[in-house]
């Protein structure tokens, strides 16, 4: 019988005594254990190294990545990760750094992340930058606390309200809550942005701030982002940009250029740093000089005397640290060898080109498939719907899984909700026409199959190692773990 | 339309959550609407017993895999026992949502807010209309 | 460079599609007078030139190949396998986005349950999450979680005063919008009926670190009737732990906690500057639903073949938006892979070992420190892999001496947030501590002592 490793689970693999690694003998004196403090089992596997490596590659074999094929989840800009970032964060002198350190032993790493910061205030336009927090949703609940912390501070204890578009991400509202303070949702109109009217209709002196996404979740820049940004103003409020989508923009326009006070980025979006199947990602916040005094702490500072030296500062009125340490440094790493490897113009030609391969494929399937804003031009993604006329019923999850039999990562579905049976379509700007085109007649044929052979649909994936999964039963059987008896 | 089942006895929110008195006790849940709505139900996070609210206050929360949907009170009271069947059997909600899928019993602060809820024929009526 | 493979002639073919003929056209919408900034960055570089400025500031860093060091505080120089690494670098993992579309994804999917499974192993609990950012927000997460178990009807978050300080910071960060009250009295260190006198019906949670912050490690005795005297208050009782430290010890599972957080970093994650780390969140299965973060659960397709996909949803911020219990969205997946390999690499025995080595380097360690006249053992005893030991002088001083003069880098400097501790420093010790490190610290310390400097 040969092991069935592609279908075996870790503890599968496991023989009592064996060990997957070699450790030196001590080189001390012994020193007793203290008695009735020791655990009795500890129920790990154990597993040789090379069971191991074969788990983790068949596991790896069943899984899709940006290195295997086309991936374009709109909101999450799936571009492909340079290699060099990689091993740039590999270097001893990185990874095996101490945080705790003396300053004068790591003026290497904090020279680093001093540049990152002036990289990332120069192209947002902001005044300072903090490293810190760990992710998106991270920096926006630390850019809440930020805009909280500044109304208080000014004596503006009434404010309690945080304006959301009905477009925008579900951390949004979220973040708002964890800061103690009170989501209010405004419409869209009927062109993609925020409803001027209903914003009006919200704004008084209770609100601390709005969070826009720009360009929005339907992959749309806001007509009035001007108009909005002087509306919050006017108020006394402040625009919290959510930089989620900052890959359309970068070189384009400057956050703070549009009015934005506080924003944060996705390093691991727009600046290429691996996603890591869900994480690390990481999420600095930036500001304007009157927000400044309140980033989470420690950043960097530069001083320079005799010679240049960074030091940690703690800035004055900080809402606090946010994580432990100064933040995920290795994707910081990564995200400055990109930025300093594309300079300017490569920052520019990013993000035109994410913003043509995108409105190059709203312009291949406008006419198959609805498009709800396809009379605008998208920015770096755009929105579909799976309501194919000629169907019935037929749901954009059928669409999405169908393309996994061509080969393709389905787009994000479902999100944002103000459009009915969504596909989200995000391509980046790494990919080539020849991809683009691929997909597009992919979807061109599944919308095809979706008159002539529904069914063929309704059972995919057909070439996957699982069918589609029941939900259901995961939720309520709730088997979380499994362990050997 | 779906045929779906209305309680004779029940009066209704137009939120889809029914009341019916019983022995003075008002015992709640949502309707077959709801459920159906709903598709499969995951979870029911319940409010504890001893807590008040208001008529249309949210009362509890109704998972789904992909939503996560207020239910309110229909009227106001006082939570005295919540379906402790539903936290490992959940389903019941689908299956028997009058029944044994029942949400919470309360003691009603005032019996006069029934007059503001719809009876199960003037509920028929809405859901025929809106859904 | 840009990573950009379509040229000037496919451009111009997808213009045409478009139908339009620069691509400037598609930005009309940007408002003008903010249009086109001008981006004061650096000149751009080739692969060549950017790892020779790499290089070049990761050599300014004294890294901890060619240093020896004594810090850990939160942090831990452990050995990891090389096939570790190796695991991380297939890109099938590393490149590959939160599993949502479950049926190509069933690689990382699979991996993230066995590491919930190993997790539960390791802590003695019932269930693991998929990961939060690091031990501190993860432990912050917990004080979240307690204050919806219990319905925000209780104000009150007890924290361990030897609960590492950057927890301790982030907790407050964490509830400054709430309207709670965090109570981290450091006055009293090692005085555990005092702690038991502060819980009341008004608290929410008690947080204990253990190995704490100073090192100590409190019995499975002393710990339980922590968990009971929040338990008969209605109060959750979180453990902030040490994963290398339950290789050996007993799990928080067997003393009646409620939560378990741990920074991950140690087991088999690189050291690198603080970040990426890993927040380990375990607890008990009836709080499952007032959770917050990924969860991976085990189920079937229409053909009966297993397989796992993401649940409990309803608690994430994609679907219950301001009602969820967190904004997490992405969190450390890669850094649980990490975990997950180091912990099957090791299995039960290799985890022991490393335990057992770290205790015994510094067991070792903190002996022969102790034979120095005016040099003091400050954590009391039994302790795991660090210590605080008092000096006649301040800590700084001897670090600043330790670096210049013998190019070591010494302990975490206690005096800013412990006072009542004196002159004390923060000794970490683990299986890659050598022994001749060990008796050259001593000496150094001796010269430091008896010399004129400092």
């Amino acid at each position: 019988m040969t092991l069935d490793y592609a279908n075996s689970y870790i503890y599968d693999l496991s023989e009592p005594g064996r060990i997957g690694v070699s450790l030196p003998p001590t080189d001390v004196p012994e020193s007793d254990l203290p008695q009735g403090y020791l655990r009795t089992t500890l129920p790990l596997p154990e597993v040789a190294e090379v069971e191991l490596v074969r788990h983790y590659v068949r596991l790896s074999q069943k899984n899709y990545s940006v290195d295997s094929g086309f991936y374009p989840l709109g909101s999450c800009t799936m571009k492909y990760n340079p290699k060099v970032n990689d091993q740039a964060a590999h270097l001893i002198g990185f990874a095996r750094i101490h945080p705790l350190q003396p300053e004068e032993t790591v003026q290497g790493a904090m020279a680093l992340m001093y540049g990152l910061q002036q990289a990332l205030a120069e192209i947002s336009g902001f005044d300072a930058i903090s490293l810190q927090p760990s992710a998106g949703a991270h920096g926006e609940f630390s850019g809440v606390l930020i805009m909280r912390k500044y109304q208080l501070d000014r004596g503006e204890t009434q404010r309690n309200k945080i304006i959301v578009p009905d477009s925008a991400h579900g951390t949004n509202p979220a973040s708002t809550a964890m800061s103690g303070l009170k989501a209010v949702t405004v419409p869209s109109d009927d062109r993609g942005n925020v409803d001027l009217e209903a914003l009006r209709a919200a704004l008084d002196d209770t609100v601390v701030g709005m969070m826009l996404t720009n360009p929005n979740t339907v992959g749309l820049f806001d007509e009035h982002v001007t108009e909005i940004c002087d509306l919050v103003h006017s108020v006394g409020g402040l625009m919290y940009g959510d930089g989620a989508n900052l890959n359309a923009v970068m070189g384009i326009a400057k956050m703070a250029d549009l009015g934005f006070d506080v924003m944060h980025f996705n390093l691991h979006k727009t600046f290429s740093t691996p996603h890591g199947g869900g994480g690390p990602g990481s999420g600095p916040v930036g500001v304007t000089k009157a927000l400044e005094p309140f980033l989470p702490g420690p950043i960097v500072g530069r001083e320079e005397t005799e010679e240049v030296e960074y030091h940690w500062v703690w800035p004055a009125k900080s809402i606090g640290r946010v994580k432990s340490f100064f933040g995920n440094f290795g994707v910081l790493v990564r995200a400055y060898t990109y930025i300093s490897m594309l300079g300017a113009e490569g920052l520019l030609r990013t993000a035109e080109n994410a913003v043509l391969n995108a409105n190059y494929i709203q312009a291949r399937l406008k006419n198959v498939y609805p498009v709800p804003f396809g009379d605008r031009f998208c920015m770096h993604e755009f929105v579909a719907s799976g309501l194919l006329p000629g169907t019935k019923d037929l749901h954009t999850l059928d669409i999405a899984k169908r393309l996994i039999d061509y080969g393709f990562h389905p787009p994000t579905i479902y999100f944002p909700g103000i459009v009915h049976e969504s596909i989200m379509i995000e391509p980046t700007e790494t990919e080539s026409k020849a991809t683009l085109d691929a997909f597009s007649e992919a979807m061109i044929k599944i919308a095809q199959e979706a008159k002539e052979n529904p069914e063929l649909l309704h059972s995919a994936p057909h070439k996957a190692p699982v069918g589609r999964l029941d939900e259901v039963l995961a939720a309520r059987r709730l088997e979380l773990t499994s362990l050997p008896k | 339309m779906a045929n779906y089942k209305f309680d004779a006895k029940a009066k209704y929110l137009d939120t889809h959550e029914w009341v019916r008195i019983e022995d003075g006790v008002a015992v709640m849940g949502v309707s077959d609407v709801a459920q159906d709505q709903l598709s499969d139900v995951v979870y029911v996070d319940l409010p504890a017993e001893g807590d008040s609210f208001k008529q249309k206050d949210t009362i509890a929360v109704v998972e789904s895999v992909k939503s996560a949907e207020d239910v309110f009170a229909p009227i106001s009271g006082k939570v005295i026992a919540a379906n402790e069947a539903l936290e490992g059997s959940p389903e019941l909600v689908n299956q028997d949502p009058y029944g044994a899928g029942w949400f919470l019993k309360m003691e009603p602060a005032d019996l006069s807010e029934l007059d503001n809820l719809m009876d199960a024929e003037a509920y028929e009526k809405f859901v025929a209309e809106e859904v | 460079m840009d990573y950009v493979p379509n040229t000037d002639a496919q451009r111009a073919e997808m213009l045409a599609t478009i139908g339009i003929k620069d691509i400037s056209e598609l930005f009309q919408v940007v408002p003008e007078k903010a249009r086109y900034p001008q981006l004061n960055l650096p000149p751009a570089l080739s692969e060549a030139e950017m790892m020779a400025e790499l290089r070049a500031m990761s050599e300014e860093n004294a890294d901890l190949e060619h240093y020896t060091s004594f810090l850990g505080a939160g942090a831990y120089n452990h050995f990891i396998p090389a096939v570790v690494d190796f695991v991380l670098s297939r890109s099938e993992f590393y490149t590959a986005y939160t599993p949502y579309q479950a049926e190509i994804s069933q690689g990382w999917l699979q991996a993230i349950h066995e590491y919930q499974s190993m997790v539960r192993a390791l802590t003695g609990m019932e269930v693991a999450n998929a990961s939060h950012y690091d031990g501190a927000t993860a432990t912050a997460e917990a004080v979240i979680m307690a204050l919806n178990v219990t319905r925000h009807k209780k104000r009150k978050v007890l924290l361990s005063p030897t609960l590492h300080p950057q927890y301790r910071q982030v907790v407050r960060t964490y509830t400054q919008g709430d309207q709670v009250e965090v109570i981290d009295d450091v006055a009293s260190c090692f005085d555990l009926p005092d702690i038991k006198a502060q819980i009341d019906d008004q608290t929410a949670i008690l947080v204990w670190q253990n190995p704490d912050f100073l090192g100590h490690l409190y019995s499975p005795a002393e710990m339980r009737a922590l968990a009971d005297a929040a338990h008969a208050h209605g109060a959750l009782f979180a453990v902030a732990a040490d994963p290398v430290s339950l290789g050996l010890f007993t799990p928080p599972g067997a003393y009646d906690a409620d939560i378990v957080t741990a920074e991950g970093q140690a087991a088999g994650n690189a050291i690198s500057f603080g970040g990426p780390y890993l927040g380990i969140f375990a607890f008990k299965k009836k709080y499952v639903h007032k959770s917050s973060g990924r969860i991976v659960g085990a189920t079937e397709d229409a053909q009966g073949r297993r397989g796992y996909v993401l649940t409990l949803s309803g608690r994430e911020q994609h679907i219950r938006r301001e009602r969820a219990s967190s904004n997490i969205c992405s969190n450390q997946a890669l850094n649980a892979l990490a975990t997950a390999v180091y912990l099957a690499a090791m299995g039960k025995r290799g985890l022991r070992r490393v335990a057992e080595l770290s205790y015994q380097k510094a067991h070792y360690a903190a002996k022969v420190l102790a034979e120095r006249p005016g040099v003091e053992i400050a954590t009391p005893d039994p302790f795991f892999l660090e210590f605080a030991v008092r000096l006649p002088k301040p800590a700084a001083q001897l670090n600043r001496f330790l670096w210049e003069e013998w190019g070591m880098i010494g302990g975490y400097d206690l005096e800013p947030e412990y006072p009542q501790l004196g002159h004390a420093m923060l000794l970490s010790f683990t299986e890659l501590t050598e022994r001749g490190e060990i008796d050259e610290l001593v000496d150094a310390v001796d010269e430091f002592l008896s010399g004129e400097r400092g």
